[in-house]
């Protein structure tokens, strides 16, 4: 179960791959090394959470997997759609803050996708309302981004990120700043959505409960450089439900990563 | 404040009523005690004019004193324009290039920090007189306008710019949809400011244009007054001039309030 690099069954069905990241690393400007070397290797239509302390690059390799910053060495191949010309349009990304648009419309953020890809206003718009009621926020398409609560800004941002239709949702931290019971019914929200959509799902959090409640796969990583610690399926009744979370597998499993993630903070002070 | 705030839940209209009411009955009251001691004191009209003579003066020389406020106005607008498109026009190209930036923000800089009284007589010289006052307007106006929207255009959020980065966003894309809405809020404080310099701007290129040849404006006309010892049409000059400043800061402050009130902390009441 727990393994520190990806078998070379993966490697075989590489076509079946969503993501694939070979001996990636990042260094940043100032010489730090933020990353890697990382070995990663995510299926198609696969949850995988990246689990890990802060500051342990978890949040780079999603930007670099979005294509948003470059890695110093190694390879990261994104699958794409036939045809796909445009960057981005297979990717979906939803940052740590919603990242609205404060100046305008619900709908007119959740379209911003669709506008900067040339798609005409009235498909836009139909696209953006249909996007807006997969996540319950039909009614509030003309609402100005701060008439919103957290929990629901959050919401808009998943919209835009599912407008396009992208393969690949990349998520980064996107519910750590909300209460427990938004982040619930958030989670929920997402389990339903990632299976009636079949998405590929990248999620990252530093919550070892949500890591394990959400995903099929636990990637733990270790303090910087960040590289992986341990991978830990998470195996049990689909669909998943409250009830998952409050049952002795749930626990059990949240012991396993804690335990496969204690070391990625040792020698570290508390404060 | 906290306290007042607190009790103040419901008279809030009152409140607002207060505000309007306090200051101006210390007009009125500072209005009644000038009228009062000019009276008593038999002060000559001279020496200071009392608030009755001084708005006479208003009404009898209106026909003159429109004349010039009309120019000092037209002038005012003419800087204001100037500096607005002048400043934001900057601003974007900074933005788009930072050799641009380097090799030009120090003299903008200059332009701002040396006394326009200093450059008005030169410009004076090389320039048709009413040219020169719209520079020199221009010239005062100009850099809160280019230094705020340059502020706004690197205060974009940086997740955002990476959002418009993921899709593609072509440069022009990103100007108009994110950058230059970003900016909005501080442009609109740097016309704010540069409303109000503008009109200083040009009273002072007017007086020092003033002393060499014709002019007509409002600050033309107080330095003629002073030299024939017309010292209620100073005043009144002067109030017409006070009173262009307010309408000037008002209406752009009402307009940053009517474009940013949806969205905007600084266009939201307190209570929201």
């Amino acid at each position: 179960m727990v393994e520190s690099k990806p078998s070379s069954t993966v490697e075989a069905s590489l076509t079946a791959l969503a993501v694939s990241l070979r001996g990636v690393t990042k260094v940043y400007d100032n010489g730090v090394m933020a990353l890697g070397p990382l070995d990663l290797a995510v299926r198609k239509g696969e949850f995988i959470s990246l689990l890990g302390p802060s500051g342990c690059g978890k949040s780079t390799a999603l930007r670099l997997i979005a294509g948003l910053s470059a890695a110093s060495s190694g390879t990261v191949r994104v699958s794409r759609q036939e045809g796909e010309e445009q960057p981005g349009h297979g990717i979906g990304f939803v940052f740590q803050e919603p990242t609205l648009m404060p100046w305008t419309s619900v709908r007119e953020n959740v379209r911003l996708p669709l506008k900067l890809g040339g798609i005409a206003k009235a498909e836009g718009r139909a696209r953006a309302d249909a996007a807006l009621a997969s996540v319950g926020l039909a009614d509030f398409a003309d609402a100005f981004p701060r008439e919103l609560s957290g929990g629901m800004k959050m919401r808009v941002s998943l919209a835009r990120a599912l407008v396009t239709d992208p393969d690949i949702l990349l998520m980064d931290e996107p519910f750590a700043a909300l209460d427990e019971i938004t982040r619930f019914r958030l989670n929920n929200d997402l389990l339903v959505l990632w299976r009636s959509l079949g998405k590929t799902v990248i999620f990252v959090t530093h919550s070892v409960f949500e890591s394990v409640y959400l995903s099929q796969r636990v990637v733990v990583m270790t303090g910087r450089p960040g590289r992986i610690q341990a991978d830990i399926r998470i195996e049990t009744v689909e669909p998943r439900g409250e009830e998952f979370r409050t049952s002795a597998a749930y626990s059990d499993y949240c012991r396993r990563v804690s335990a496969a993630l204690a070391p990625s903070y040792q020698g570290q002070s508390v404060l | 404040m906290s306290t007042q705030a607190s009790v103040a839940v419901k008279p809030s209209g009152l409140q607002r009523a207060v505000r309007f009411v306090l200051p101006f009955m210390v007009f009125v009251a500072g209005l009644a005690v000038w009228e009062l001691v000019v009276r008593v004191r038999e002060i000559p009209p001279y020496v200071l004019p009392a608030p009755s003579v001084i708005f006479l003066t208003l009404i009898r020389d209106w026909v003159v004193l429109a004349e010039s406020l009309a120019t000092t106005l037209l002038t005012t607008l003419e800087g204001f324009a100037a500096a607005s498109i002048g400043g934001i026009a900057l601003a974007l190209l900074f933005n788009q290039s930072k050799w641009v930036e380097y090799s030009l923000f120090p003299y903008a800089v200059v332009l701002q920090v040396t006394p326009v009284i200093a450059i008005a007589p030169l410009l004076l010289i090389y320039l048709e007189q009413q040219t020169a006052v719209v520079v020199c307007a221009f010239i005062v106006a100009f850099f809160p306008v280019l230094s705020n929207t340059t502020l706004g255009l690197n205060s974009v959020d940086r997740n955002l710019a990476g959002l418009f980065q993921l899709y593609g966003a072509s440069p022009q894309q990103t100007l108009r949809f994110l950058k230059l809405p970003a900016a909005l809020p501080y442009i609109l404080g740097g016309l704010r400011i540069a409303g109000g310099l503008s009109l200083i701007g040009a009273v002072v290129a007017e007086i020092a244009a003033g002393t060499a040849g014709a002019g007509s404006g409002l600050a033309y006309r107080i330095a003629e007054s002073g030299y024939r010892l017309n010292i209620p049409r100073m005043f009144a000059a002067l109030l017409l001039l006070s009173l262009a400043g307010i309408v000037i800061y008002g209406v752009l402050a009402l307009i940053s309030h009517l474009v940013l009130r949806r969205w905007h902390e600084s266009a939201l009441g307190k209570e929201n």
